[in-house]
């Protein structure tokens, strides 16, 4: 019957029509190619020139070579800037989400006085400007004669962090069914167990995240760091500065391999989540 | 007993840093914003005095900026939004298995430094670009017509680089609607702009309010895109604040023009708020 109606009706349809329906019907889909070539165009470049034969300003195409992979720390400071970043973003990382974590379980779990005005202190900073974080923090290390540097960059990148984690692990509390913790109390865990066994292991991979994505704000911050790190280099900051001389190829390898690195941690992730709900 | 105090405890630690290094600096960089040069002191010497005019010194003097950094801003806020609103929708209804792996690409450029983006597109639309070249080739734009240290670059890397910002919370929002709603919406006969404009949109709007926000605020403080790919008259107020923070020294200018920008985007925020009927933010 199916087949004997496939037969009747395809032949029917022009050409010219079917192609029609069919851009018709996956327009948006055709769209969502065209946005994401528009989104991986310069990370494609920058990858690509990160092969480039460029000697020390990498602006035009000069030849294919490995040398730049073979040895990224190559230019001068680029690998203390990348050990810097790397440091202040595990520091802040670890601060901002330990934080961060303790408000969003405040905020997501108690009903307390003063709830709105937290809500609101969490989302301050996420809307004022980064200049104006960056500038304030600056003047007051100025005022407690504190110098700008390592330390005072990693509590700005903490401040920053911190919202966004409250954001990210408030939402996973948020979406976990209640009944689960009833059930645990009901098998008599105590709170403390509860937590522990229950609400913890549930709301990590919200965590996890959170901490992902603090580090990689962090990693990638340069206004802030900008105002507050001093004569401290970090990668962003090293780029910013190179960038009116030619950023050599050893950036473009820095930022390619922190691309797959970063791809892989979140795939690899999304995979081990998906066999634990299985 | 210890119930009640299980939030507060759970809250110092975090509130107690943001206090100190958030709410106080703010604190500070408004009394900074009245002082006064010392007469005859070294470059940097202030003294607190509470000299308001300073606001409008600072006002009058960069007003084209300020306008520059709100315009900008605005047009490369409503680019992204009419960019990624199709492309958080085609993730949320047309992926099917691939939406967390779409989902992941969108955030995917973030990860190579933004900085490191942003001096490719520089590189990319300019003279040694292949965009530049082709354009002209094809007549679309004239021998002389350059595309980097022009506002249209600068606009257009401020729509790039926060496009992910506007992507995600509106597919979180996208992603909520039941399909089941739309189906119902051309059952009544609705054609599909009538259900998008009266079904999808209106139950899309949190994810719209905040995909402008996370976008506008971000952008209107910007300057590293105006430096890298724009020219000295596509200053925004965020290279104004800094050249007068690091190579100026004039602090109290710098601050009233950080409050002033901080004020400006509170105020629209509010505003934008409230027309959009959304008070759930965060």
């Amino acid at each position: 019957m199916s087949q004997k109606l496939k037969d009747a009706t395809i032949p029917t349809i022009p050409l010219g029509a079917r192609i029609q329906r069919w851009i018709g019907r996956n327009l948006i889909r055709i769209y969502a190619v065209f946005a994401f070539t528009y989104l991986f165009i310069p990370v494609a470049y920058t990858f690509a020139f990160s092969f480039n034969d460029s000697g020390k300003s990498n602006l035009i195409w000069k030849g294919f070579t490995l040398g730049n992979w073979q040895n990224p720390c190559g230019a001068p400071e680029v690998c203390n800037a990348l050990g810097n970043s790397i440091k202040i973003g595990f520091l802040a990382t670890f601060f901002s989400t330990i934080l961060g974590t303790m408000i969003a379980f405040a905020i997501g779990r108690h009903k307390f006085r003063g709830r709105s005005t937290s809500n609101l202190l969490i989302f301050l900073p996420m809307a004022t400007p980064e200049i104006v974080m960056g500038a304030s923090l600056l003047s007051l290390f100025l005022v407690l004669k504190i110098n700008p540097g390592f330390w005072p960059t990693v509590i700005a990148h903490i401040v920053f962090c911190i919202s966004f984690v409250v954001v990210t692990v408030k939402a996973r509390i948020a979406s976990l069914d209640p009944r689960l913790e009833q059930a645990a109390m009901d098998l008599y865990a105590n709170e403390f167990e509860t937590f522990r066994r229950v609400t913890l292991p549930l709301v990590a991979p919200g965590i996890a995240g959170a901490a992902l994505l603090a580090f990689s704000l962090s990693f990638d911050d340069f206004i802030i760091t900008n105002f507050n790190s001093g004569t401290l280099t970090t990668f962003p900051k090293f780029i910013y500065v190179s960038a009116a001389r030619g950023i050599p190829a050893q950036a473009n390898v820095i930022g390619s391999a922190m691309f797959f690195l970063a791809l892989t941690i979140v795939i690899v992730g999304q995979l081990v989540n998906r066999r634990k709900v299985r | 007993m210890g119930k009640i105090r299980t939030p507060y405890l759970l809250l110092l630690p975090g509130f107690g840093f943001l206090f100190t290094f958030f709410i106080l600096p703010i604190i500070n960089l408004a009394q900074t914003s009245t002082q006064t040069r010392v007469s005859g002191g070294d470059t940097g010497q202030y003294e607190q005095t509470l000299r308001f005019t300073n606001y409008l010194d600072a006002f009058v003097e960069n007003k084209e900026q300020f306008g520059r950094s709100f315009l900008y801003a605005i047009i490369a806020t409503v680019l992204a939004l009419a960019i990624a609103y199709p492309l958080a929708y085609a993730i949320a209804f047309k992926a099917g298995k691939y939406k967390n792996l779409l989902l992941v690409l969108v955030v995917a450029p973030f990860f190579t430094s933004f900085l490191l983006r942003t001096i490719a597109w520089k590189q990319i639309l300019g003279e040694e670009g292949f965009v530049v070249p082709t354009l002209r080739s094809l007549g679309i734009i004239s021998e002389s017509t350059t595309l980097t240290s022009t506002s249209f670059a600068v606009v257009m890397g401020m729509t790039y680089n926060f496009l992910p910002f506007m992507t995600l919370p509106l597919f979180a929002s996208i992603d909520r609607i039941d399909p089941r709603t739309l189906e119902a919406s051309g059952d009544l006969y609705a054609n599909g702009l009538t259900t998008f404009r009266r079904v999808t949109l209106p139950l899309s709007m949190p994810g719209v309010v905040a995909g402008t926000l996370l976008t506008f605020i971000p952008a209107a403080g910007d300057y590293v895109n105006a430096a890298i790919l724009g020219n000295p008259n596509t200053k925004m107020l965020g290279n104004v604040i800094e050249s007068r923070y690091f190579k100026i020294v004039d602090y109290p200018t710098a601050a009233a023009l950080s409050f002033t920008l901080m004020a400006a985007i509170l105020i629209l925020v509010t505003l934008y708020i409230r027309k959009a009927g959304t008070e759930e933010l965060v």
